[in-house]
């Protein structure tokens, strides 16, 4: 393996790592299109925070695509209490408009911004070797795979310092608030952390590629596993080996890599609804019947 | 000046702005029935999944013809429903994750099959990435008169089987019942479905499609209750906005058509849905306002009323103290009331003390009066217990009209004291 090779994958394996340990309690609460929505609807505030700022600088990007995550959330509230509008039409139309006006501001300062309808689309992961960063005494290395690193040390310790309120609130959300338990904190601060992974992964994978490392690999080990620790470790695991083989599989189709990685992750799943199938077959062969 | 000018007189203009108003309007047409059926996810699910079938069929075809593309997005549009069907109804994964999984699946499998196309050699011009976002002045003259002819089956399929929809979206247990095929019609309404993205992303691409499907039926519900109205209203709006993104991505070179399209879409939507006249957000505001100042101007007026009635006497200069013994209030609501009332002319004001008009004391009288003959109502036909009808009577007295007021008084035959042995004030 050479050491671009090893960046690469590193990179996509901690990403996808962050993202299905949120992405298991977005299904466990069956939230996963709203995972879908919001990478949708952060992209106009990413364009114009990079607009404005000129570079790459992650808080800028951050502020940028709060701001639009909460203008999403705010339409979709107003959709659909105020004006009646069912949940899935709200849900549609927001986040397709904030998406368009993403595409359109990106498409008018085409030159201006470092940033490509390709980047939206499918990330930059290839290039993550060439954006190296000085670490003083401690050599240096590319400055995505920190910010990946970062990521996952923050969403492993956030999913581990909130386990219990988030365990509550995806199984026995009702039970949850009869304790006393802050549903609305936990609820929150879940989100806010899902939002994070999102924009952070954006420039890695694309805006539309992370709802797959979200809700992938977290469904495929929700489907294997029977209680919530293992489910984490299995979607971790399989994210990972995502990331692992997909960057062969790009490589040797010469293709995106974020592509391989997400086919890949739906390959793994295929494999276990089927394998899973089949057990239930040789199990029960009446009950497919 | 100049752009305009190509626009009157080059044909293919022309041409391509008929296709994508055809492209858009049949979307809309049968998004209709998809927007009603609350499948709005299903059908970004299913246009995403439309990539990797484009990708495939031109890898296997070599070409761009319009019926290979076509019939690769038909396939893998129709799997990934399959697919979305059976994990949500054979595994334990919700329906939500179904949906999430396929369509992100299928996206990345397009992803990845596309970079693969465009980095060989031979597939550089292949102009794949117009599907993304859309690129209708991209269309050649022949697949513009396929896509065209395509549409307008699409809108003829759904007129022919008006009805048999309406009733599958509607009442899916009454079609059954009445021996419809309902299993065949769903069948087919689902290829139409699939058949109209496969089309529409000619015009808007595979990532906003899902927009020109729903956003104008969302739009349109919201002047309309009819099944009728609304899937014209939703064509209107949905050619309106293809016109407008097809001219702006001509005028500015680079630009895609699709944005522009979803964007002319949800502005007009954002504003039917804040405008509109009775369902919009506004009117809705407005109704609610209306109905709370009548509420509160009712119920002072009552309160002058029960205050009178303790004196003995509703000829009374009254002080707004004397208001609280009967009933508290806060003293904004209680100040705008009164200046309405004023202003109707149903207060009659002498320094810091009121009395009623005519025209007040009747208004008064009729809400006392609605009060206890619902009570009466409640008592002796629901048979309620009189110290239970109070609160109830407190929300039908603003509501009851006229004609039920009539009927009211036939029925419990003019009475003349409430359970609360009040009397019942009739017109003096």
């Amino acid at each position: 393996m050479s050491m671009e090779a090893f960046y690469i994958i590193l990179t996509g394996a901690l990403v996808a790592g962050s993202a299905a340990l949120l992405g298991s309690f977005l299904v466990l609460r069956k939230m996963a299109m709203l995972g879908d929505a919001i990478s949708h609807a952060v992209l106009p505030g990413i364009v114009i925070a990079f607009l404005i700022s000129g570079h790459r600088e992650s808080l800028s990007l951050l502020i940028g695509a709060a701001a639009s995550g909460l203008l999403a959330t705010f339409l979709i509230e107003l959709l659909h209490r105020k004006a009646r509008l069912q949940e899935d039409a709200s849900i549609g139309i927001s986040f397709t408009w904030l998406f368009a006006i993403g595409v359109l501001l990106i498409s008018a300062y085409t030159g201006q911004v470092d940033l490509d309808q390709e980047c939206v689309l499918y990330g930059e992961i290839a290039y993550v070797p060439l954006d190296q960063i000085s670490l003083g005494s401690l050599g240096s290395g590319p400055r995505p795979t920190l910010i990946a690193g970062g990521l996952f040390v923050l969403s492993l310790s956030y999913v581990i310092i909130s386990f219990k309120g988030l365990k509550l609130l995806s199984f026995n959300e009702d039970y949850a608030k009869s304790l006393g338990v802050r549903t609305q904190l936990w609820h929150f601060s879940f989100m806010a952390m899902v939002s994070l992974v999102t924009v952070l992964a954006f420039e890695i994978v694309g805006a539309i590629l992370i709802v797959a490392l979200l809700v992938v690999p977290a469904a495929t080990a929700y489907l294997l596993s029977r209680s919530l620790i293992p489910m984490l470790v299995l979607a971790v695991v399989l994210g990972a080996l995502a990331s692992f083989g997909g960057y062969y599989l790009a490589v040797a189709l010469n293709g995106s890599i974020a592509g391989g990685m997400v086919s890949l992750a739906g390959a793994l799943m295929l494999i276990t609804v089927l394998v899973l199938r089949f057990q239930k077959a040789k199990a029960n062969p009446k009950a497919l019947k | 000046m100049e752009e305009l000018s190509i626009w009157w007189t080059d044909s293919s203009l022309w041409l391509v702005a008929a296709g994508t108003f055809l492209l858009s309007v049949s979307a809309a047409v049968v998004g209709s029935f998809t927007f009603l059926q609350k499948r709005s996810l299903v059908g970004d699910a299913v246009a995403h999944s439309i990539l990797p079938g484009l990708a495939l069929a031109f890898l296997i075809s070599g070409t761009k013809d319009p019926w290979w593309l076509l019939l690769g997005a038909l396939i893998s549009g129709w799997l990934s429903l399959m697919v979305m069907d059976y994990l949500s109804r054979r595994t334990k994964l919700s329906q939500d994750t179904a949906i999430a999984s396929v369509l992100s699946v299928f996206f990345g499998l397009g992803i990845l099959l596309l970079t693969y196309i465009q980095n060989q050699a031979s597939g550089h011009q292949s102009g794949l990435d117009q599907f993304m976002f859309g690129q209708a002045a991209a269309m050649s003259k022949q697949d513009l008169w396929v896509y065209m002819g395509l549409s307008m089956l699409l809108i003829a399929i759904s007129i022919l089987f008006y009805k048999e929809f309406k009733l599958i979206s509607f009442n899916p247990d009454f079609a059954v019942s009445i021996g419809l095929p309902v299993r065949l019609l769903r069948i087919l309404q689902n290829s139409l479905m699939v058949l109209a993205i496969a089309l529409g992303i000619q015009a808007v691409g595979v990532v906003l499609m899902a927009a020109l499907l729903i956003t104008p039926s969302a739009a349109a519900r919201s002047y309309t209750d009819r099944l009728r109205s609304m899937i014209l209203i939703a064509s209107l709006i949905a050619g309106v906005s293809a016109l407008i993104g097809t001219a702006i991505s001509f005028s500015a070179p680079g630009m895609p058509t699709g944005p522009w399209i979803v964007m002319g879409l949800s502005v007009i939507a954002l504003i039917s849905l804040f405008l509109a006249p009775n369902k919009g957000i506004l009117s809705r505001v407005l109704l609610q306002r209306r109905n709370q100042r009548k509420i509160s101007d009712e119920n002072v007026l009552k309160a002058f009323y029960h205050f009178g009635e303790r004196q003995g006497t509703l000829a009374k200069w009254m002080e707004l103290e004397d208001l609280n013994k009967v009933r508290e209030f806060r003293l904004e609501e209680l100040q705008a009331a009164l200046k309405r009332l004023l202003r109707k002319g149903h207060l009659l004001r002498q320094g810091g003390r009121y009395q009623f008009s005519r025209a007040g004391l009747d208004e008064a009288r009729r809400i006392v009066r609605l009060h206890r003959l619902w009570e009466m109502y409640l008592t002796t036909r629901l048979r309620l217990k009189s110290d239970h009808i109070h609160p109830i009577a407190e929300t039908m007295e603003h509501i009851i009209t006229p004609e039920i007021e009539a009927q009211l008084l036939e029925d419990l035959d003019y009475p003349e004291k409430d359970p609360h042995q009040s009397p019942i004030p009739y017109q003096s």
